[in-house]
């Protein structure tokens, strides 16, 4: 059951902008593709056909693209994407107690999608907030620092709400101290 | 350097509330390096200008330590045709959160250093390439692009002058490999971000085969500062060798992680114990990775007296890299890290090069074995034997950076390893 997709007017004003940063538009590619995923949800084969189609490059570049790219989604995913950094400063200070709990908590392994479809879990790589350690990133948007058990409770409690987190802005401590 | 840093008054990111916004820029000297060159453009004709920026030694902020204005001085005449800068700000490497600083707190000094940049190297276009983990960072540089052109400090006839650039951001999706200036080229041309076989160098045959450097974020807000107050000045900050303000990028088992910005060659004990509060929970240092996952680990006891910049580090057996410094106290299990660090690699190679793409696998295959306690003695040699062949065979230095790790962990750890490892005998017939 392929379902398909299409952009409508509005969509491909925008992606006209996008290819308009270029001088040629395959290099539109990873900016289409956001956009896409932004829409869609994720870069499923039929997404990459749109994309191919739309920016007039083949459907074989778009596929290379997407399976070399990470945050790219070559299948749906769930509605939550939780991302935990488990590498190096992320690893000593308890990333992997954090990717535990969440998947006891949610019952579900890394790698996998609840079967209600509301959370997928993933254990990434150095998303750069080393110093934010235990990390996690929603759905390749906002960093969630400095976990805890509570902060997770309660992030998954929000995030069954509808409600997004907001950005977690971290001063550099030499402005705290007023020095 | 002994505790000038006390008084130190942070240039890069200075503790000016809301400095993000480009009035509050402005009023603090903001855009006037631009203004000044492009009112006595005699004085500052582009070569001019790269030549201060080289005689600063602006050494490259993103792993390299290049100086910034020779990489400038490579590009070729002006032919009438495109050429580009793309400002790198992918990073990627683990350990490395420093430009994002720049981005949230001080993002018009980055585009004014970029702006210069431009005119220095008659570039007409500039692509800022942002790792896509930072989508909220890339947001806020965009909204004070919005807020340059609206001043008319990027775009067609900059404050009158003839002189025209634009910029724009590109989003990454996920692939450290894109932090390597050719493959980020090749990202940015919509493509799987392999890395490009050298020479040609990128100020020969760049971005769509024409000339492009590539600067990283925080060397590129030096730039101002440099213009600003010329280089003689500029030199007095840090080690002459290694000039400048560094953004020191602090996390591990630290008091109080984050980033620091004073001068490069800090001493590395008063940056843990001083600046970052010192070790967690009063436990002893074990080792600390200097600038990055890449860059050789130290042992506690080799950090006597050693600073953070290129001559004493390459003396204490490392590299200063990004800056991006690990703290890791005693109780740090060196096998399981660097087992982590080797799974970072083998995820993260593109795959282009048969040495890296299977040397990866087979560090992280054979130190998953180790730490999961089923090792052998000759697996530490086998370890070796891979790096070796690795090394200095494969188009980036990513295989080296996946090699080293391992090679000086070994090195420096070994006893941490044998004893993770059966001593197993074979029989000889």
């Amino acid at each position: 059951m392929a379902e398909t997709y299409t952009f409508d007017a509005k969509d491909l004003a925008e992606i006209e902008k996008l290819t308009a940063k270029y001088p040629e538009k395959q290099a539109a590619v990873l900016p289409v593709l956001w956009y896409a995923q932004d829409k869609f949800g994720h870069s499923d084969p039929a997404v990459q056909k749109l994309v191919s189609e739309t920016l007039g490059v083949p459907e074989a570049h778009i596929r290379g693209v997407v399976s070399f790219y990470t945050q790219f989604y070559d299948k749906p995913m769930g509605k939550n994407v939780l991302d935990v950094c488990t590498c190096l400063s992320c690893q000593v200070c308890g990333g992997y107690d954090m990717l535990h709990y969440i998947e006891e908590k949610l019952g579900i392994k890394a790698g996998e999608t609840t079967p209600d479809g509301q959370f997928s879990l993933q254990s990434v790589e150095c998303l750069g907030a080393c110093g934010y350690a235990p990390m996690l990133q929603v759905t390749n948007d906002k960093f969630v620092n400095h976990l805890t058990r509570e902060k997770v409770d309660k992030l998954i409690e929000d995030l069954k709400a509808g409600n997004k987190p907001e950005f977690e802005s971290n001063p550099m401590p030499q402005h705290e101290k007023g020095s | 350097m002994s505790n000038n840093w006390k008084s130190y008054k942070p240039l890069l990111i200075p503790a000016i509330p809301d400095l993000h916004e480009i009035s509050v820029y402005e009023k603090n000297n903001g855009y006037q390096a631009l203004k000044k060159i492009l009112k006595d453009r005699k004085t500052w004709s582009p070569a001019n200008v790269v030549n201060e920026v080289k005689t600063a030694n602006i050494r490259g902020r993103g792993g390299a330590g290049f100086n910034a204005g020779l990489k400038w001085s490579f590009m070729p005449e002006p032919d009438g045709e495109p050429r580009y800068l793309a400002c790198n700000g992918d990073e990627s490497e683990p350990g490395t959160f420093k430009d994002r600083k720049i981005f949230e707190f001080n993002p018009h000094q980055f585009i004014e250093g970029a702006i210069i940049a431009a005119y220095a190297m008659h570039v007409e276009v500039i692509y800022v390439y942002i790792r896509g983990e930072y989508r909220p960072f890339v947001q806020k540089l965009q909204k004070a692009i919005d807020q340059a052109y609206d001043k008319g400090y990027l775009g067609k006839k900059i404050l009158g002058s003839d002189f025209s650039v634009e910029m724009h951001t590109h989003m990454g999706a996920g692939a450290y490999i894109c932090g390597e200036e050719s493959s980020l080229m090749e990202s940015l041309e919509g493509k799987r971000g392999y890395p490009r076989v050298k020479p040609p160098f990128p100020a020969q045959r760049g971005l769509w085969g024409r000339p492009t450097t590539i600067n990283n974020i925080e060397t590129l807000a030096n730039v101002p500062l440099v213009m600003n107050h010329g280089s003689d000045w500029y030199l007095e900050i840090g080690p002459s060798t290694h000039p400048g303000p560094v953004l020191y990028g602090i996390s591990g088992h630290v008091n109080r992680p984050g980033v620091y910005e004073y001068p490069a060659g800090m001493n590395i004990m008063t940056l843990i114990n001083e600046v970052a509060g010192g070790v967690r929970g009063g436990k002893k240092l074990k080792a600390l990775i200097p600038g990055g996952s890449s860059t050789p680990p130290l042992r506690a006891d080799m950090l006597e007296g050693v600073t953070m910049d290129a001559d004493s580090l390459r003396e204490a057996g490392s590299m200063m890299g990004t800056a991006g410094m690990v703290v890791l106290d005693e109780d740090t299990d060196i096998v399981e890290l660097v087992w982590r660090i080797s799974h970072f690699y083998d995820h993260e190679s593109c795959g282009q090069c048969t040495p890296c793409r299977e040397g990866t696998g087979w560090l992280e295959k054979t130190l998953r074995k180790m730490k999961d306690g089923n090792g052998e003695m000759r697996d530490l040699d086998l370890l070796l034997a891979i790096c070796y062949r690795m090394e200095g065979r494969t188009i980036c230095a990513l295989a080296d950076a996946a090699a080293w790790p391992v090679r000086y962990s070994i090195d420096r750890f070994r006893d941490e390893f044998e004893k993770k490892c059966k001593k197993t005998v074979y029989a000889v017939a």
